[in-house]
C-alpha cells in the first residue's frame, strides 16, 4: 500500500502563507507522539536495570556458582541455602508436563482447522480458542485445584494435594490455543499449489499434512512450541495454586514441587522488607525468568528467520 | 471381475491411515470446546449457589456465610478505570507514531525490538518492575494508581500492537484524499486516520483491558491487599481487585471459600465475557460498514 506520508510534504498555499507556526506545531505534536512510543525503550531498560542493581546485591551475599548450580533453595529457613536448581528445576517439570500436553494437541488442533474445517467449523472453534485463552491464570489454578487434581488422586491415591502434574496439564491447556492459533497461522502460508501437487501424484490428505504441509510450516510450528515453551515459563498463578510450595529436585510429577514464578509469589506474600537477603532473592529469580523467557522469545524470532520458507 | 477394480492393499491402509489421522485431528479440537464446557460447568456447579446479592454487596469476611466481593469488585473496577484512562492515549500515541511517522532509523528499530520483547515479558516481572517502580521509588504505597500504572506498563504492548494494525487497515486513498484538500499530516491522522481506525482501535482496547482485569500476578507483586474491608475513595488508596480475592479464597483449606472462589470466577468471567461480546460486536458492526 502506498503510504500517505510519501506525499505529505506537499504544504498547501493556506499553510505557507500561515507560515512556520503551524510546522512547529505539526513537529511539537510528532515529538509528543515519539516520546510515547519511545516509552516502550524506557519500560525495557528500568525492567533491566531493576532487576540488574537487586541482583547485584543479591551477589555481594552469595556467590553466583552457589546460585546457579546450588542444589537446596531454603533462602527463608535456617541453614539458608541458596542453589536455585530446585526451583528451574520444578519450573522446568510443569514446562515439560505442559508441553507434552499442549504442542500435539495444539498442533493436531491447528493441522484440523487449516487443512480440514469448513468455513463454518472455523467460526466456531477460533472464538472458542480466543475464549479459552482469555480465561485468567487463577481460574485455571482453581479449576487445577479443585477439580484436575481430586480426578487425579482418584486414579493415583499417592498423589499429593499439590501436584506438578496438576498444574502441567492446566498449563498445557493454557498454551493449546496460543500453539493452535499459531501452527494455524503457519499451516495456512503454506501455498495451495503443494498442496494440489501432492494430491495429484495420489498422496492422502494424511500423506498431504505430515510430508507437504507440516515440514513447509516447520519454522512457524517451531517458533510456535517455543513461544508457548516461554510463557509456561513465566506462567505464574495456576503453577502456585496448584503445584504448591515445596522446593523439590525431583522428576516425580505427583510430587508437589515450587516454581521460580511461584517463588517470588510465596515471598511477596509474606512481609519482607526491602534490602533483605530474601527480598533481593525474588530479584535473582526474577532476573534469572527474565533471561530464560528472553532467551526462547529471541530464538523463536531467530528461527523464524533463519529457517523461513519462502514462498513466491 | 470385481477383483481387478479393488484397490491394491497397500492403498487401502493409506486411506484407512489418512481417515484415523482426520478423526484425530478433529477429536483434538473438540478437546478444547470440551474443557471450556467442563471448566464453565464445574464452576458453576460449585459457585452458583453462593452467589446472590449479598455476595456482590457484602465485604470479604472470616465467615464464609457473611463473605462477599464488595471491595474486591470496586477496587477491580477503580484499578481498571485509571488504566484504561492511562493506557488508551499511550498506546494509541505510540502506535500513530510508528505507523505514521517512523522511518527506517536505528531508533525506531530498538523501539520495535522493545515492544515485541515486551510483549514476551512474563506478567510477574512487570509487577516486580511495579514494584520497586511505583510502590517504592515514586512512593506512590500499595495504592490503586500504583496498580493501575504497573497494569498500564503490562498491557502496553498488547495495546500498541493492536492499534498499529488498526491504523494499518486505513486505506492510503482517505490519506491522500485529506493531503489534496491541504490538510497537514496531523490534521489528516487526526480527523481521518484515526476515526477510521477507531473501531479497531476499540476492540484492541477491550482486549486489552480484559486481560488486565484478570491478572492477578502483577497485583499479588505490588501488594494489593488479600482483606480489605472498605472500598477505595482516591487513587492513593490501598486496594483488592477480583482476581486476588479469587487467589486468596482458592489458598485457604475450607471447602466452603473455594466455592465462594467459584462464585468470584463466575462474577470475572461473565465481566470478561460481556467485554468480549463487546469486541466481537464493534468489530463485526464495523465490517458491515465497510463492505
Amino acid at each position: 500500500m502506498v503510504k500517505g506520508r510519501a506525499l505529505a510534504p506537499v504544504p498547501s498555499v493556506a499553510a505557507l502563507l500561515r507560515g512556520s507556526r503551524r510546522r512547529w506545531h505539526e513537529e511539537g505534536i510528532k515529538g509528543v507522539l515519539f516520546l510515547c512510543a519511545l516509552l516502550s525503550v524506557v519500560v525495557t531498560l528500568s525492567i533491566v536495570i531493576v532487576l540488574a542493581t537487586e541482583t547485584a546485591r543479591f551477589f555481594a551475599h552469595v556467590p553466583v556458582w552457589d546460585f546457579l548450580f546450588g542444589r537446596r533453595w531454603t533462602p527463608l529457613l535456617e541453614p539458608r541455602s541458596f542453589g536455585v536448581l530446585p526451583l528451574v528445576g520444578g519450573t522446568m517439570l510443569i514446562v515439560a508436563g505442559a508441553g507434552l500436553i499442549g504442542v500435539p494437541i495444539g498442533l493436531a488442533s491447528a493441522v484440523h482447522l487449516s487443512e480440514y474445517a469448513s468455513a463454518r467449523a472455523r467460526s466456531i472453534i477460533k472464538p472458542v480458542l480466543e475464549i479459552l485463552a482469555g480465561i485468567p491464570t487463577v481460574v485455571y489454578g482453581y479449576f487445577a485445584l479443585t477439580f484436575i487434581t481430586p480426578l487425579l488422586r482418584g486414579v493415583v491415591p499417592s498423589t499429593g494435594v499439590f501436584n506438578a502434574a496438576s498444574a502441567s496439564i492446566v498449563v498445557g491447556i493454557m498454551i493449546l490455543p496460543m500453539v493452535a492459533s499459531l501452527c494455524d497461522d503457519a499451516l495456512r502460508a503454506v501455498p495451495d499449489a503443494l498442496r494440489q501437487g501432492a494430491y495429484a501424484v495420489g498422496a492422502t490428505p494424511f500423506e498431504v499434512s505430515t510430508r507437504i504441509v507440516i515440514p513447509g510450516a516447520l519454522s512457524g510450528i517451531m517458533a510456535s512450541f517455543v513461544l508457548a515453551m516461554s510463557r509456561a515459563v513465566g506462567e505464574t498463578m495456576a503453577v502456585t495454586i496448584a503445584a504448591g510450595a515445596t522446593p523439590n529436585l525431583t522428576l516425580n510429577p505427583l510430587e508437589s514441587v515450587q516454581t521460580m514464578t511461584a517463588y517470588i509469589v510465596q515471598v511477596s506474600l509474606g512481609d519482607t522488607p526491602a534490602g533483605t537477603v530474601e527480598y533481593q532473592t525474588i530479584f535473582a529469580v526474577g532476573a534469572l525468568l527474565f533471561l530464560i523467557t528472553l532467551a526462547a522469545n529471541v530464538g523463536a524470532h531467530r528461527i523464524l528467520k533463519r529457517f523461513r520458507e519462502v514462498y513466491e | 471381475m470385481s477383483g481387478m477394480l479393488e484397490p491394491p492393499p497397500t492403498l487401502l491402509r493409506r486411506r484407512r491411515r489418512s481417515r484415523l489421522f482426520r478423526l484425530l485431528c478433529l477429536a483434538t479440537t473438540w478437546f478444547s470446546l470440551f474443557v471450556l464446557v467442563v471448566l464453565l460447568v464445574h464452576a458453576t456447579r460449585e459457585g452458583l449457589p453462593w452467589l446472590d446479592v449479598q455476595f456482590l454487596t457484602d465485604f470479604p469476611s472470616r465467615f464464609a456465610e457473611r463473605a462477599g466481593i464488595k471491595s474486591a469488585l470496586v477496587g477491580t473496577l477503580w484499578v481498571i478505570s485509571f488504566t484504561a484512562a492511562i493506557s488508551v492515549p499511550l498506546g494509541v500515541a505510540a502506535a500513530v507514531y510508528l505507523e505514521e511517522y517512523a522511518r527506517k532509523r536505528p531508533v525506531n528499530t530498538i523501539i520495535e525490538v522493545s515492544i515485541a520483547n515486551l510483549a514476551g515479558v512474563p506478567s510477574i516481572v512487570y509487577g516486580m518492575l511495579g514494584l520497586v517502580l511505583f510502590v517504592r521509588w515514586l512512593a506512590l504505597g500499595r495504592s490503586v494508581i500504583a496498580g493501575a500504572l504497573t497494569m498500564t506498563l503490562l498491557i502496553l504492548p498488547t495495546m500498541i500492537i493492536a492499534a498499529r494494525e488498526a491504523l494499518r487497515a486505513v486505506p492510503g486513498s482517505i490519506r491522500r484524499g485529506s493531503y489534496a484538500l491541504g490538510a497537514t499530516q496531523w490534521q489528516t491522522i487526526r480527523h481521518h486516520v484515526i476515526p477510521a481506525a477507531l473501531p479497531g482501535i476499540l476492540t484492541g482496547t477491550i482486549l486489552g483491558l480484559s486481560r488486565a482485569i484478570g491478572e492477578t500476578a502483577p497485583l499479588v507483586m505490588i501488594g494489593a491487599l488479600t482483606y480489605v474491608a472498605f472500598v477505595p475513595e482516591g487513587p492513593m488508596d490501598a486496594f483488592t481487585a477480583l482476581p486476588i480475592q479469587i487467589f486468596n479464597w482458592v489458598s485457604r483449606p475450607q471447602p466452603e471459600f473455594h466455592q465462594l472462589a467459584a462464585a468470584g470466577i463466575l462474577v470475572l468471567l461473565a465481566a470478561l465475557l460481556a467485554m468480549n461480546a463487546a469486541a466481537v460486536f464493534i468489530r463485526q458492526r464495523s465490517q458491515r460498514n465497510r463492505a
